[in-house]
């Protein structure tokens, strides 16, 4: 995320992860072929060699981080990026091609932990664990913190034109069930985000939602289509910015970027509350050096470090000491964190399965043929 | 020269071979195990196994998917004709240029391949958005237009209203005949330069117009290439998955859309292979079509 682009680590390598959909399926080949993981023998005890690979999102770490890191424990750390929780998770389905420290979202930690992808962190090895806020430490996707820790975390909201819009649009319905602003509207094309922030509007919760609920999101969805101008892939803010649509669904820290280069522009989230999404340090299993993973860990969730990295990346933090050590424009900011009201009406969506996956998959998928 | 391969297998073997390898290894294998795949069921979140169901096909023709199938026929369609109408004037205009353009001519053509698919996407949007170049111009020419009327003491115009170019399924067809028209202009070309002028010629003196001429002796001739155009812009506009996504509005996701978020999004690899297979299944069937047709025309001459 950085500031100037305006491309949030979501936005521009989606488009290009997603031209790579075909070099996805081609690794899982090479999976098959026999290219199991470079599982290392050398990780018992210290004698690993002084290397990390780390797997990030793009534009999700401060400028010095890692040279920093080196300096402080000579291991030289290498980072690739991927663009979508699904890009990982593709990546690492036919086995671990050799990282270290990977960064999924709540959800992804529940599919990947089920699918036996995480090795179990030692919290031993971690004691800057004591910096985060304690409201993230049981989290539902993770009970214990057992295989993640948390990085950042963000929430879905409408980020919207204040000239073009009257009053505040604190409700999904001004995007998800009315015409009121018909053609200037953008959603997500995240099918289970939708749908569940759809189950949220009609007072369900975001999880749990039943088929005759999903039938009735997509007649909903299906009656507000000619309303919706686009559905886009986490690069609403930039369609926001130049004036393409005056509401769209997205996360808020890619809206607090965009406001600062347009003060017209302002976010909320809505009154029936919202989807928390927070993304995590994990291990995956078959990593070549745990030992540095989990000290590479642990420097990132230093107080100072954290700090350093979300002076960049300006997302939410929920690193305590970090926070504190932030100056007050962001620690007061009531887009990077909204108000305490809102946000305990907000959850975490949790993964339910395939099967349920597939059926808001399915529903979307005939909102937008419709 | 049809007996030199005999004479020579060794070397014929060594010159096939590599290639031969390649093509087995990155290319039928991995199809192999996609098309295995579609025969499969997902097992948990990682495992798919080979049950030999045919539940994805049944899926795959379910009418939902179907319609998305002749949506993306019918706008792979509409861009091959419209990448005719336009390209072949601009075929025929290189063919009669003289000698030194024709090569500056064919450069600005392929121009466009030097650069990234995905770049010249974004440099649409920005030319097609609200407040992106065209409505810009229009915008500037409104306000002067309006200006000059109430000079003119007329009664100046309303409110400029931005022209909806973008994030509709005009963009997408729009963005479609922008990437393939080279398609459609080179083989084009390549026919229409061959052509014997001096068959013009005659049909000029013998009384036929320009359009008949055009439409009785440079179209038939030019057939051969017409139809190879038309193959090479529809298979991949039929396949396109980069434009509508980024260009297309709510209603705009073609059979390539469905069949990535199969594989990322939905992690349902199975099903993801059977709509693969079936579009390839259509693309070979668009393939005989047109060797059957090539074969016709060449036929009576034969």
């Amino acid at each position: 995320m950085s500031d100037k682009s305006g491309a949030s680590r979501r936005s521009l390598l989606t488009a290009l992860g997603a031209s790579g959909a075909a070099a996805v399926g081609l690794s899982f080949a090479g999976g098959l072929a026999g290219c199991s993981p470079k599982a290392d023998t050398k990780t018992a005890g210290g004698a690993e060699e002084a290397k990390l690979n780390f797997y990030n999102w793009d534009t999700y770490i401060g400028p010095t981080t890692l040279a920093d890191f080196k300096k402080a424990s000579g291991v030289d750390v290498s980072m690739s990026l991927f663009a979508t929780n699904d890009e990982l998770f593709a990546k690492l389905k036919a086995g671990n091609p050799g990282f270290d420290v990977i960064v999924p979202s709540n959800e992804f930690v529940t599919r990947m932990s089920q699918s036996n992808m995480l090795m179990p962190l030692d919290h031993t090895k971690i004691p800057n664990m004591k910096n985060i806020d304690p409201a993230f430490l049981n989290p539902d996707f993770d009970p214990g913190r057992k295989y993640s820790m948390p990085y950042t975390w963000l929430v879905l909201g409408i980020g919207y034109r204040k000239s073009k819009v009257k009053g505040v649009p604190d409700s999904w319905k001004y995007i998800l069930d009315s015409d009121q602003y018909k053609g200037r509207i953008a959603l997500l094309s995240e099918s289970a985000d939708l749908t569940r922030l759809a189950a949220k509007y009609l007072g369900h919760s975001v999880n749990g939602i039943q088929p005759d609920m999903v039938a009735q999101i997509e007649k909903m969805l299906i009656k507000q289509k000619p309303y919706i101008k686009a559905f886009h892939d986490d690069n609403g803010q930039d369609m926001l910015l130049a004036g393409d649509v005056d509401l769209v669904l997205e996360y808020n820290g890619d809206i607090a970027q965009v406001m600062k280069e347009d003060p017209d522009l302002d976010f909320v989230v809505p009154k029936e509350g919202s989807l928390i999404n927070s993304d995590t340090l994990c291990i995956p299993v078959g990593a070549p050096r745990p030992n540095n993973a989990h000290a590479f860990i642990n420097y990132l969730l230093d107080g100072q470090v954290g700090a350093d990295i979300t002076k960049t990346i300006l997302y939410p933090t929920p690193n305590a000491a970090a926070k504190a050590l932030m100056p007050d424009s962001y620690r007061a900011n009531p887009v990077i964190f909204p108000p305490k009201a809102i946000m305990d009406k907000c959850e975490y969506g949790a993964f339910e399965g395939a099967e349920k996956a597939k059926l808001f998959e399915e529903a979307i998928t005939r909102v937008r043929a419709a | 020269m049809e007996q030199s391969w005999r004479k020579a297998k060794s070397v014929f073997a060594l010159v096939l071979g590599p290639p031969l390898f390649w093509l087995v290894l990155f290319f039928l294998i991995p199809l192999a195990i996609v098309w295995v795949y579609s025969f499969g069921t997902n097992i948990g979140l990682t495992q798919i196994a080979f049950t030999g169901t045919f539940s994805n096909y049944v899926r795959a023709i379910e009418p939902l998917y179907v319609g998305i199938f002749i949506k993306s026929v019918g706008v792979a369609a509409l861009t091959t004709g419209l990448c005719i109408v336009l390209g072949f004037p601009v075929a025929l205009a290189i063919t009669f240029a003289p000698d030194k353009l024709k090569a500056w001519l064919i450069l600005l053509i392929m121009l466009p391949f030097w650069t990234n698919l995905l770049i010249r996407t974004y440099a649409l949007i920005a030319v097609l958005r609200d407040e992106g170049y065209v409505n810009m111009t229009l915008n500037w020419l409104w306000t002067h237009a309006g200006g000059l009327m109430s000079f003119a003491g007329l009664k100046p115009l309303g409110d400029f209203v931005p022209l909806q170019l973008l994030h509709n399924n005009f963009a997408v067809v729009f963005g479609l005949v922008y990437v393939h028209l080279p398609f459609m202009v080179l083989p084009l070309y390549s026919a229409l330069d061959r052509l014997d002028r001096s068959l013009l010629e005659a049909s000029l003196d013998l009384g036929a117009g320009h359009a008949r001429t055009m439409l009785q002796i440079v179209a038939p001739l030019a057939l051969p290439g017409i139809a190879s155009g038309i193959l090479i812009t529809f298979i991949p506009a039929l396949g396109a998955y980069l434009t509508p996504d980024l260009l297309g509005g709510p209603d705009s996701q073609m059979i390539a859309n469905i069949i990535e978020r199969q594989f990322k999004r939905a992690n349902d690899w199975p099903f993801g292979a059977a709509l693969s297979f079936l579009l390839m299944y259509m693309t070979f069937i668009a393939i005989a079509l047109q060797s059957v047709l090539a074969k016709r025309s060449a036929g009576p001459k034969a």
